[in-house]
C-alpha cells in the first residue's frame, strides 16, 4: 500500500491526534455519557487506520508494529481479567465492584465515581483498539502480495502467512 | 407491524445467504441478517414518547441518590441496547474471520464462485 | 465433602486468562506455553471431578438474580463439564506433538483455550443471553481452528461451516429477542416461571422453533447436517476430536435440552419432532458412512448417526413424560440418551486421535492406500480396536450398555419399532467399523508404507488414557457412581420446568447462610 497525495498526508497528520484524543475522551467518560470501552476503542483504531491509509503500510507498521499491537491486545484483556479476579479477593465474589462498594465511592455524575467501571472501560478500549488495528494491518499485509495489472492479478506461490 | 418489516429484512438476508453464488455476497447476506436481528432487539425496548436512557444530574433525587420516578416512567428500556452492543461486537469478529477466509480461499482456488470450489464431495 | 468446593467462575475465567497469557510467550517460549496449556486443561479436569454431586448458584458481582447474571451448576452441567474437561485434556496432550507441523502453534493454543472457555460458559450459564455469548465465543474459535492449516480443503470446509454456523447463531439471537419481548426477563429460571404461568403464545412458539433450528444446526441433526462431513475431516486431528466429541454436544444437544425441557417445558409435538429427527439422523448417517473411503469422513458420518441416538433417547423420554406414561421408562430413556452422549465423547475422540496418529505416520487418509499397519503401530491399533468395539456396541465396553438401556426403554413402553431401528443401526455401525479395521490395520502392507513407525510418547499416553476410559465407563452404571454422576443429570431433565423453583430456592438458601 503506497499512501496518498500530499494534501491527504498533511491533513491526516493534523487530524489523527484529534481523533485519538476524542477516542480517549469517550473511553474515560464512558460511565457518564454514551460510549464506553468498545466505541472508544473503535475510534482509537480508526485513527491508526487513517495513518495506514494516508501514509502507506510500512509507515504504519513502523509506528505500531505487529508484535507490539498483539501484546497490547493481550495486556488489555489480562487487565480486565485482573480487575474481575481482584474482586474475589476483596469482596467475595467474582466481578464485584469493589472500588464503589468499599474504597472509593465518589459522588454521582463525576469523573471519579462508579468504582471499577472506568478501569474496565480503559482495559476494553486498549484491547479493542489494538485488535481492530491488528485485523486491518494483517489484511493489508496479505493484500500486498498480489501484483495486479488492470484486471489480472498474479498470485505468488504458496507463502506461509499466519491466519490471524 | 414494524416487527414484520424487521422479519422481512431477515428473510431478505436469508435469501441472499442461501441463493447467491459469490462468496462475498453470501457474507453480505449474513451481515444483513445480523442487522435485522439487531434492529428487532432495539425495537423491543421502545416506549411511545420516551427519552433516551441517559441519566443527567437533574434526574437524581437529592435525598436518597435514586432515580426520579419521572425518569423511570419515561425512559426507553436500556437492556436491549446493551444486548445489541454485544451482538454488534460479535458480528464484527465473525465478519473479520469470514473475510479473511474468503481472501485465503481466493488465493488457493482463484475464484469466488462457490460452484467451482468443490473438492470435498460425497 | 472432603474436596473443597470449586467456585464456578474458575471454569470460565482460568481458560480465558490462559488464552490471553499464551500469545505473550512468543516464539522462544513455545515449550513453556505448551506446558502451561496442558497444566490448565489438567487443572480443569481435577476441578470438574471435584464438583461431582454438588449443586450451586453463583451470582456474579453479588447482584440479586433477576437483575444480574448467574452461573448454575446442577447435575446436567456437571456431567457435561466432566465430558468437556476429559476430552480437552486428552486432545491437548495429543496436540503437543501433533501440532509441531504447523507454524503458528501459540495461536492454536490460544484458540483452543478460548473454545474450552466458551463451552464451559455455555454449560454453566443461567442466563439465556450469556449462553448465546459463550456459544459465539466457542463457535468463532472452532471456525478458526477448522481453517488452521490453510490448505484447499480446510478453507472450503471452514467457509461452509462458518456460513451455516453464523446463520444458526442469528436464529438463536432472534429467538432470545422474541423470548425477552414476551416475558421481560433474560434469566432462565424467571423465564420458565413466566412461561408456565402464562402459556405459549404464537411469538413464543416461533421462538421455540427458531431455537430448535439453531441448536439443531449446531448439533448437526439431519436436515441441518450439511457442514459436518466437510468440517470434521479437514480439521487437524485433535480439533476433530474436540468438534465431534464435545462441541456438537455442548453447543447443540445440551443447549437444546436446557431450552426445551427446563425453560419451555416439553410437549407431545416437540417430543415426536425430536424422536423423528433422531431416527432420521441415525439411519442417514449410518448409510452414508458405509460407502466412504476417506477414514475421517467415515467417522464424521458416524458421528451424525450416534448423535441421532442421543436425540432419540432424549426425545423419546420427553415424549413419554409429556404423555404422562410411567416415570421409570421415561427416566430410563433419558438415562440411555445421556449416558450415550458421554460415551460417544470418549470413544469418538479416541477414534479421531488414532486416525490423526495414522495420518501423521503415513501421510494419507485414504483407506484404499492404507493397510497392514497392525505390526508397525501396535499401540494405535489396540486403541483403535477398543474404540471401534465400544462404538459398535460390543459387550463389555461402554457403548453396549447405553444402547441396551435405550432398547429396554423402547421395548418396555411399547415402541417396538424404535427398538428394531436401534438394533439395525447398531449392526450398520458394526459393519462400518469392521471396514475400518480391515482396510487400515489388517491386510497387506503396501510398498510405500514400509517405513512407518509408531508415534512418540505424549500422543500414546493420550490415546491409552481414553482407551482405558472406554473400558471403565461401563462401570458408571454401578449404583454408587450412577447415583452421583448420572442420576442428577437425568433428574434435571425429568424435573423439567421445576428447574426454576430449584434455582430460586438455592439462591434463597445461599443468601440465608
Amino acid at each position: 500500500m503506497k499512501g496518498m497525495t500530499v494534501i491527504v498526508k498533511t491533513i491526516a497528520s493534523w487530524v489523527k491526534i484529534l481523533i485519538f484524543l476524542f477516542g480517549i475522551y469517550i473511553i474515560i467518560t464512558g460511565h457518564l455519557t454514551p460510549g464506553g470501552g468498545f466505541a472508544g476503542g473503535v475510534i482509537i483504531a480508526s485513527s491508526y487506520v487513517l495513518l495506514l491509509l494516508a501514509f502507506g503500510r510500512e509507515f504504519a507498521e513502523e509506528n505500531m508494529p505487529l508484535g507490539a499491537a498483539s501484546r497490547i491486545d493481550c495486556v488489555g484483556a489480562l487487565m480486565f481479567a485482573a480487575i474481575a479476579v481482584i474482586g474475589i479477593t476483596t469482596g467475595g465474589v467474582f466481578f464485584t465492584n469493589f472500588l464503589y462498594q468499599k474504597y472509593l465511592p465518589g459522588n454521582a455524575m463525576e469523573l471519579v465515581s462508579a468504582g471499577t467501571i472506568p478501569l474496565s472501560n480503559i482495559a476494553i478500549g486498549l484491547k479493542v483498539g489494538a485488535s481492530l488495528f491488528l485485523i486491518i494491518l494483517v489484511l493489508s499485509i496479505f493484500c500486498q502480495d498480489y501484483r495486479c495489472k488492470g484486471n489480472v492479478c498474479e498470485i505468488p506461490g504458496g507463502k506461509e502467512k499466519e491466519n490471524n | 407491524m414494524l416487527y414484520s418489516l424487521c422479519f422481512l429484512l431477515f428473510m431478505v438476508g436469508l435469501y441472499c445467504a442461501v441463493v447467491k453464488k459469490n462468496m462475498v455476497k453470501i457474507v453480505l447476506g449474513i451481515l444483513v441478517m445480523e442487522y435485522a436481528v439487531n434492529l428487532f432487539l432495539i425495537m423491543l425496548g421502545y416506549r411511545a414518547g420516551g427519552v433516551a436512557p441517559i441519566v443527567s444530574k437533574e434526574d437524581i433525587v437529592e435525598a436518597g441518590g435514586t432515580l426520579s420516578s419521572m425518569f423511570v416512567a419515561k425512559s426507553v428500556d436500556p437492556l436491549p441496547q446493551a444486548l445489541v452492543l454485544t451482538a454488534i461486537v460479535i458480528s464484527l469478529g465473525s465478519l473479520a474471520l469470514m473475510i479473511s477466509i474468503c481472501i485465503r480461499t481466493y488465493e488457493k482456488y482463484e475464484t469466488f464462485d462457490i460452484t467451482e470450489i468443490r473438492r470435498l464431495k460425497g | 465433602m472432603s474436596l473443597p468446593a470449586v467456585p464456578l467462575p474458575t471454569f470460565v475465567a482460568v481458560p480465558l486468562i490462559a488464552a490471553f497469557a499464551l500469545p505473550l510467550f512468543g516464539k522462544r517460549g513455545k515449550s513453556a506455553a505448551t506446558f502451561l496449556a496442558n497444566a490448565v486443561t489438567i487443572f480443569l479436569l481435577c476441578c470438574a471431578v471435584a464438583s461431582i454431586g454438588r449443586t450451586a448458584v453463583y451470582e456474579i458481582g453479588r447482584w440479586p438474580i433477576p437483575l444480574g447474571i448467574n452461573l448454575v451448576l446442577d447435575g446436567l452441567s456437571c456431567l457435561m463439564l466432566l465430558a468437556i474437561s476429559t476430552v480437552s485434556a486428552a486432545a491437548m496432550l495429543f496436540s503437543t506433538r501433533y501440532m509441531e507441523r504447523y507454524t503458528a502453534k501459540s495461536k492454536y493454543l490460544c484458540l483452543f483455550m478460548l473454545m474450552v472457555a466458551g463451552m464451559n460458559g455455555v454449560v454453566l450459564s443461567g442466563d439465556i443471553f450469556n449462553m448465546f455469548v459463550f456459544l459465539e465465543i466457542a463457535s468463532l474459535a472452532s471456525y478458526a481452528l477448522v481453517a488452521f492449516g490453510c490448505e484447499h480443503e480446510e478453507l472450503e470446509a471452514a467457509f461452509k461451516y462458518m456460513v451455516l454456523g453464523s446463520i444458526a447463531s442469528t436464529f438463536v439471537l432472534f429467538g432470545v429477542g422474541l423470548v425477552y419481548g414476551n416475558t421481560g426477563t433474560l434469566n432462565m429460571a424467571y423465564i420458565s416461571k413466566a412461561i408456565s404461568e402464562s402459556g405459549l403464545n404464537s411469538g413464543l412458539t416461533f421462538a421455540l422453533a427458531l431455537f430448535i433450528a439453531g441448536f439443531g444446526l449446531k448439533a448437526a441433526i439431519v436436515p441441518f447436517h450439511a457442514w459436518l462431513p466437510d468440517a470434521h475431516p479437514s480439521a487437524p486431528a485433535p480439533i476433530s476430536a474436540m468438534l465431534s466429541g464435545v462441541i456438537i454436544k455442548a453447543l447443540g444437544i445440551y443447549a437444546m435440552s436446557r431450552i426445551v425441557f427446563n425453560v419451555f417445558g416439553i410437549t407431545v409435538e416437540v417430543g415426536w419432532l425430536l424422536m423423528i429427527l433422531g431416527i432420521l439422523s441415525m439411519i442417514i448417517g449410518a448409510f452414508m458412512a458405509i460407502g466412504q473411503w476417506d477414514l475421517k469422513r467415515l467417522m464424521a458420518y458416524s458421528s451424525i448417526s450416534q448423535i441421532g441416538y442421543v436425540v432419540l433417547g432424549i426425545g423419546f423420554g420427553g415424549l413419554l413424560i409429556a404423555k404422562g406414561a410411567k416415570a421409570q421408562w421415561s427416566a430410563l430413556a433419558i438415562l440411555g440418551g445421556l449416558f450415550h452422549l458421554v460415551n460417544h465423547s470418549v470413544y469418538k475422540s479416541l477414534l479421531f486421535l488414532t486416525s490423526g496418529s495414522v495420518e501423521m505416520s503415513t501421510g494419507t487418509r485414504d483407506m484404499k492406500q492404507l493397510g497392514g499397519l497392525a505390526e508397525k503401530m501396535p499401540v494405535t491399533r489396540a486403541a483403535a480396536t477398543i474404540g471401534s468395539a465400544a462404538i459398535a456396541g460390543v459387550p463389555p465396553f461402554s457403548g453396549f450398555w447405553s444402547k441396551l438401556i435405550l432398547v429396554i426403554a423402547a421395548v418396555g413402553s411399547g415402541f417396538y419399532w424404535v427398538a428394531a431401528i436401534i438394533v439395525f443401526v447398531s449392526l450398520c455401525t458394526l459393519i462400518m467399523y469392521l471396514k475400518v479395521q480391515r482396510y487400515v490395520f489388517l491386510g497387506e502392507l503396501p510398498e510405500a508404507l514400509r517405513e512407518t513407525k509408531e508415534q512418540k510418547n505424549s500422543m500414546l499416553i493420550a490415546m491409552v488414557f481414553l482407551a482405558c476410559l472406554c473400558v471403565l465407563m461401563g462401570l458408571l452404571l454401578v449404583p454408587p457412581l450412577r447415583s452421583s454422576v448420572l442420576e442428577p443429570a437425568v433428574r434435571v431433565i425429568t424435573d423439567g420446568v421445576s428447574y426454576s423453583t430449584n434455582v430460586i430456592e438455592m439462591v434463597r438458601e445461599s443468601v440465608k447462610l
